[in-house]
């Protein structure tokens, strides 16, 4: 749910980064942090296990610039992604404007991916949303590894709705295709946002 | 859109009604801080020595504590626990919900102020925030269904000022 504030001129929107455990989802908001100059970002919040595996959630508050004199801010958090955290999971979707989802491409995680997907379209169904309404972008991420399978078995599995979602390769502990993700996502979520408001 | 919940749309007047309610709480239940956040996180005003502290992350941290809190209250059977007290050494945190969208959260100092003051000026307060809230989720409601263009921010701008953002 957006929040558009007229008394500070903001415009504030939710993205949240799903995936299964260690597909890299807390990688791509570090890149994303460490990037970004500090005038444009907040602190990054990582609530995190002993192991540094996420607990409930990561958060990285960031500014893109302006819209007709409204500051647009995105508020980026990811899940956990162990299959036990379910209940986090759903909690962190309140609210959510867009999705990106975090495949990882390696040929052994494929059914974790494929489980991943559906508890996303379960949780947000659970939460009163429809997966083929909301904004969504498919990251297919660890390309850069020997064992990862290709993108079209990838998408055979992961992206089946027609038309396609938008899909990116990347790497992101190296950064390819963090960016590209990230951009999409936020132009989806502020078309999606312009045409709830136009009718 | 999306057929997600409404978006939540704050005008100056309303901005300035709220202000005007934290302030006074701030100083009836003599707290060090106050801040009224929706409940997905997002920062709506806060009010008092809040320049020490990272609003932002605060906001977050607190609505993933009302979130948790009604998860577990769901498990024992509660419908939610709608105020959480957290207690340090020096300053307490007194989170409580604003009827279905709203989070307040009172930071005070202990040697200062006290639980039941605390309680008893929210409890005041809550009510006239609800009774805001309810205001702002009817206009939002209201504005939706009519659909005006030029009446917010995103009904007039262009697939242009979107791409314009993006610009390298």
């Amino acid at each position: 749910m957006s929040f558009i504030n007229y008394s500070a001129k903001e415009i504030n929107c939710k993205i949240v980064y799903y995936g299964p455990g260690l597909c890299g989802k807390t990688t791509n908001l570090q890149w994303i942090f460490n990037q970004i100059s500090p005038a444009n970002k907040g602190k990054m919040i990582s609530l995190a296990t002993e192991t540094d595996r996420t607990l409930f959630f990561d958060f990285l508050p960031l500014s893109l610039g302006e819209i007709r004199g409204f500051k647009t801010r995105f508020h980026l958090y990811t899940v956990p992604g162990q299959v036990f955290y379910d209940a986090s999971r759903r909690l962190i979707l309140r609210g959510v404007d867009g999705v990106v989802f975090v495949a990882d491409s390696q040929i052994e995680r494929m059914e974790a991916n494929i489980e991943s997907m559906q508890n996303l379209k379960d949780n947000l169904r659970d939460q009163g949303y429809d997966f083929d309404k909301i904004p969504c972008v498919v990251q297919y991420n660890k390309r850069d590894l020997m064992n990862a399978a290709s993108v079209e078995e990838l998408r055979r599995w992961l992206n089946t709705k027609n038309p396609l979602l938008a899909d990116f390769e990347a790497v992101a502990t190296t950064g390819k295709g963090v960016f590209d993700t990230l951009k999409c996502i936020a132009r989806l979520v502020l078309r999606d946002l312009k045409k709830g408001h136009q009718g | 859109m999306s057929g997600h919940s409404l978006p939540f749309i704050l005008y100056e007047e309303q901005h300035k009604h709220i202000a005007t309610v934290i302030d006074q709480l701030a100083k009836d239940a003599m707290s060090t801080a106050i801040f009224l956040i929706d409940r997905n996180g997002q920062l709506i005003a806060n009010s008092g020595r809040t320049d020490a502290i990272d609003m932002t992350s605060l906001a977050s941290l607190a609505a993933g504590n009302m979130a948790t809190t009604g998860g577990m209250a769901k498990l024992l059977g509660e419908n939610e626990f709608p105020t959480n007290c957290l207690e340090g050494q020096k300053e307490n945190l007194h989170i409580s919900r604003v009827g279905s969208r709203g989070i307040l959260g009172v930071i005070y100092d202990v040697d200062r102020s006290s639980l039941g003051l605390v309680r008893l000026r929210v409890r005041k307060a809550t009510a006239v925030l609800e009774q805001i809230f309810e205001a702002i989720e009817r206009q939002s409601h209201a504005q939706m269904q009519s659909r005006v263009g030029g009446s917010t921010p995103l009904s007039d701008i262009s697939d242009e000022d979107i791409e314009n953002l993006f610009m390298d």
